[in-house]
């Protein structure tokens, strides 16, 4: 009998609870916690679910707008796109499971956000993952690249959704704490959105989906905590994904709901069973009763504190209008998946549980859930970065040769290795996949709407200076929605960041959440959902600080947007934003120079705006038809991919001043347009009218990229560069010179 | 017109399926759940691509074996046209209405990217639009396409004219012997391809060059001469 068993410092200690949590723990019921209310309460407490570290901060953030119709708080936020319709999108780390077990980990990282959004009612449409990888010389690292990719793609794959959008990146600050971060969007009638927020009293609360297992138990618990070299025994706090059954889950969830059956329902993602009754009831200021001999469980002599801790996947829990029972139970049936009551709803505030007729848990349910404790951290202000000026920085004898080495490095090269892993077409509606600024897809049955979908966020601008790298994160999502003509709408953010508890990455946290506030209020570019994952470190050193924001853009007609390969010959090509000149924190200074050093560049969030709906007016205005924004690697890196993905060359003029500077500089809010010749006194003058630093920049054309004075490169050999990189680096044949 | 979808569990283009067939005849295709042992009168029924039972024990196997297949053999039988795209030409294989099988593609990972497809034999009722040896495109998305069959069957497939789609040079994503993407059954009223014409048949996908398998197998384009 778990009941027996008592309750030590080392056992309270091993449930990641501090001593001052325990003690308030035990306040709240006045007597020792039984070892499965232990459990809950260390469910529920700790950071990954709580947020305690991060609340206070999290509501500085803009979550309102004209269009969003559920803000932070929910399962996935929920904006209208018009026409009765809305789009539901959040994104979600599975940093530490994917470390530990990298397909597993990252496949189940994709199953929760993929239910996220179904539970709200919405069909999956569009998915992303954002993941940061160790250098490529580390020796974990590839086998983290293969497993996670292909656990990404094994689930998204066979689940159905197309993946048209992600980032990937290599840096030694991520050797011991790789980053998986998954983000889904759905599509659902604005009159037919599922919540959490349990409603009346002594109704069926039904489980619905696989059986639960032993695989997970503390999952979210051990992702509170930092990585020592005890790693490998974790791994059995490892959830195993089944994407079949989330797929029948899916379609069977979606029948459900269009029954009337649903009152709320709430997925069972980190702390399972535990988590998904204690929101259902705190969010309805119900209490909830379980009787654990009803769950469907798929090993023998499994004890409450197992089962309310699982993390099996593919499981949802709902409150029913029992007059449905009997429809609702068919639709299940029909699918092959369990359903089963488990429980009522109550009226009493308290989450109790019985297990062979006795009580193994009587908890106040709203300490647990909406109550939790929450803590304002000490933290101190990070010292950003001097600047540095690209005077001070040696001009390389041969700029051809540092493009060719840029588009063939790590963090710029072609990440087709990864993307053709993953299903980019499926569901018949995408109209750009991956490789371009922002995924697009059309919204099913709609006549000429559109969504775009991008994740961005530069790691090493936030290192440093997380102010200036957590705005730049914002524009730079904004500004890649932009450049394929979409209306940024929203975002959801996904904050990575080292342990809370020391004050110098507290500060670190603080100031990128500050920053992504600010660039959000200024761009109209609201947070409607996220998640946090703190504590990402091993042997003490931190990651760099990952803030990824996943942004969401509407294009009203699909007829009119740009694509990075739309250029053809004879577009005469403009820079929009003015010329390049900072180099600090830039891939250039990393790569060529070997420098980690310098300022981020700085964000002028008015600049952006101004010229992000300059841009925008063109390709909605069928003017601009080709697009890209300039980012990592600067001008000369946008061009290129603009020639290789247009399979044709163009000659440049990048002007006067600093050779460096002007081609790799990664100044902010700049896009490069092609147009036809006829619009080019057009823009000129619109361009004059509005008062915006535009300059033609030349003609595209040949097989050549031609940059005056600077460099002369077939496209061909560019692409061989472009495309070798990661290939060669899975099949083994890169060996760079051991970092450590 | 009357099209018809196989349904099953794991099964996830068949939605692309259903609007692909619906664009072309501009009548929504019936559906069958794969419990069913009957079907109503068709003029094409298809077997949609996805993980069919989440593609457990070898993919295909278990959907092969479930009720609805029956009725689709027997379908077949009498000269109906049955397509079955990527899980479909799995299943298809797996039933024994097409020789061969599909194994893991010999990267050992999932691909989906555009190919380009040489129609070898354009006098199937299929492939009646497309002139022979025409190069078409057509995107790919599977993990298990590597298609393989022994010396004997693959030589009575090649002498009957019963390869119909072949990877063409370079692009062959996944080890197919011979560059096998696509195959017909003696009477050449079954057709099984592991490329996914149903993602190519508007001009929003990027090109239509997927329309015409569909379009010949309802008799809606007339079969050149031969």
């Amino acid at each position: 009998m778990d009941t027996d068993i008592s309750i030590t410092p080392e056992l309270v200690a091993a449930h990641g609870l501090k001593p001052d949590e325990y003690e308030r723990a035990r306040g709240l019921i006045g007597r020792d916690p039984t070892i499965t209310e232990l459990g809950i309460f260390s469910a529920m407490w700790n950071e990954h679910c709580s947020y305690k570290s991060s609340k206070k901060w999290l509501r500085t953030l803009p979550t309102k707008g004209e269009r969003v119709i559920q803000g932070p708080g929910e399962n996935a936020g929920v904006v209208d796109i018009g026409d009765g319709l809305c789009v539901v999108f959040k994104m979600e780390s599975h940093n530490h499971p994917s470390f530990i077990e990298p397909y597993q980990g990252a496949a189940t990282g994709v199953g929760g956000i993929l239910r996220d959004v179904f539970t709200m009612g919405a069909r999956p449409i569009a998915a992303m993952n954002a993941l940061r990888f160790g250098e490529p010389n580390h020796p974990k690292t590839r086998h983290l690249v293969a497993g996670v990719v292909a656990g990404v793609g094994g689930y998204g794959n066979s689940f159905g959704v197309p993946t048209v959008g992600g980032e990937v990146n290599f840096h030694a600050r991520y050797n011991g704490n790789c980053l998986v971060n998954a983000f889904a969007a759905g599509l659902a009638k604005t009159d037919a959105i599922f919540y959490s927020k349990a409603e009346g009293i002594g109704l069926p609360v039904v489980y619905l989906g696989a059986k639960t297992g032993r695989d997970g138990v503390g999952g979210a618990t051990m992702a509170s905590a930092e990585f020592d070299e005890t790693i490998e025994e974790k791994r059995p706090t490892v959830q195993v994904g089944d994407p079949f059954t989330e797929k029948c889950l899916l379609e069977a969830c979606l029948e459900l709901m269009q029954t009337g059956a649903v009152i709320a329902i709430q997925d069972m993602g980190a702390a399972g069973l535990t988590c998904s009754a204690v929101e259902m009831g705190a969010k309805g200021d119900l209490g909830i009763e379980l009787d654990l001999n009803a769950v469907p469980v798929r090993e023998t002599s499994m004890s409450p504190y197992e089962m309310m801790l699982s993390e099996s996947q593919e499981r949802m829990l709902m409150v029913l209008r029992p007059e449905k029972r009997e429809v609702a139970e068919a639709i299940f049936r029909k699918w092959d998946l369990d359903f089963a009551i488990v429980g009522k709803t109550t009226d009493d505030k308290r989450f109790r549980i019985m297990f062979d007729g006795k009580e193994v848990a009587d908890l106040p349910i709203k300490e647990l859930g909406d109550e939790a404790p929450e803590y304002d951290r000490p933290w101190v202000e990070p010292k950003p970065r001097a600047e540095i000026s690209a005077g001070d920085i040696a001009e390389p004898a041969d700029y051809g040769a540092v493009l060719l080495k840029l588009l063939g490095s790590s963090d710029l090269c072609s990440r087709r290795w990864v993307y053709e892993q993953y299903d980019t077409l499926i569901q018949g509606n995408t109209l750009q996949r991956p490789g371009g600024d922002a995924g697009v897809v059309r919204v099913d049955e709609h006549p000429t709407k559109a969504l775009a979908f991008s994740s961005d966020v530069t790691p090493r601008y936030c290192e440093a200076d997380p102010y200036r790298g957590g705005a730049q994160a914002v524009a730079e999502c904004w500004r890649n929605l932009t450049a394929v003509g979409a209306t940024p709408l929203a975002a959801t953010d996904n904050l990575n960041f080292g342990n809370p508890e020391k004050p110098e990455l507290m500060g670190v946290f603080v100031k990128a959440v500050e920053g992504i506030g600010a660039a959000c209020e200024a761009l109209a570019f609201p947070i409607v959902s996220g998640n946090v994952s703190l504590y990402n470190e091993t042997f003490g050193q931190a990651i760099l600080p990952t803030p990824t924001i996943g942004g969401v853009g509407l294009i009203e007609d699909r007829t009119k947007t740009a694509a990075i390969g739309a250029m053809e010959d004879d577009d005469v090509l403009f820079l929009i934003g003015g010329d390049g000149s900072h180099l600090g924190a830039s891939i250039y200074l990393r790569e060529i120079e070997g420098r980690e050093e310098g300022a981020p560049p700085p964000v002028d969030f008015d600049a952006e705006r101004r010229h992000g709906d300059f841009v925008r007016k063109l390709i909605i205005g069928g003017i601009a038809k080709a697009c890209h924004d300039i980012s990592d690697g600067g001008l000369a890196i946008a061009l290129a991919e603009m020639c290789m993905q247009s399979s044709r060359g163009m000659r440049i003029d990048a002007g006067q001043g600093f050779g460096h500077a002007l081609l790799f500089g990664e100044d902010q809010a700049r896009y490069v347009i092609a147009v036809k010749p006829k619009e080019v006194e057009r823009i000129a003058k619109e361009a004059e009218i509005a008062g915006l630093p535009v300059r033609r920049l030349g003609v595209a054309g040949g097989t050549r990229l031609k940059i005056e004075d600077r460099l002369e490169l077939d496209v061909g050999e560019m692409t061989v560069a472009h495309e070798s990189w990661f290939p060669d680096f899975m099949s083994g044949e890169i060996f760079e010179p051991a970092a450590a | 017109m009357n099209t018809t979808v196989v349904l099953l569990p794991g099964l996830n283009r068949d939605r692309d399926m259903i609007a692909a067939l619906k664009t072309i005849t501009g009548k929504l295709p019936q559906t069958v759940w794969q419990t069913e042992t009957s079907l109503p009168p068709s003029d094409l029924i298809v077997i949609p691509g996805g993980f069919s039972f989440g593609d457990y024990l070898r993919a295909g196997a278990i959907a092969a074996r479930s009720p609805i297949m029956r009725a689709v053999a027997e379908a077949a039988e009498k000269g109906v046209p049955v397509l079955g795209v990527c899980n479909g030409f799995q299943i298809l294989c797996e039933a024994g209405l097409l020789p061969g099988a599909l194994m893991r593609n010999t990267t050992l990972r999932f691909v989906c990217r555009e190919v380009k497809l040489e129609v070898t034999n354009a006098k199937t009722r299929f492939t009646g639009g497309y002139s022979a040896g025409q190069i078409i495109r057509c995107p790919v998305a599977h993990h298990d396409g590597n298609y393989f069959a022994d010396a004997h069957t693959l030589a009575a497939l090649q002498d009957n004219g019963r390869i119909v789609f072949r990877y063409a040079e370079g692009t062959n994503p996944n080890g197919a012997i011979n560059d096998i993407a696509g195959i017909v059954n003696a009477d050449g009223n079954v057709l099984g391809m592991m490329p996914h014409p149903e993602n190519l048949i508007e001009p929003e996908h990027g090109g239509i060059d997927g329309r015409a398998i569909f379009e010949g197998a309802l008799g809606l384009t007339q079969q050149e001469a031969a």
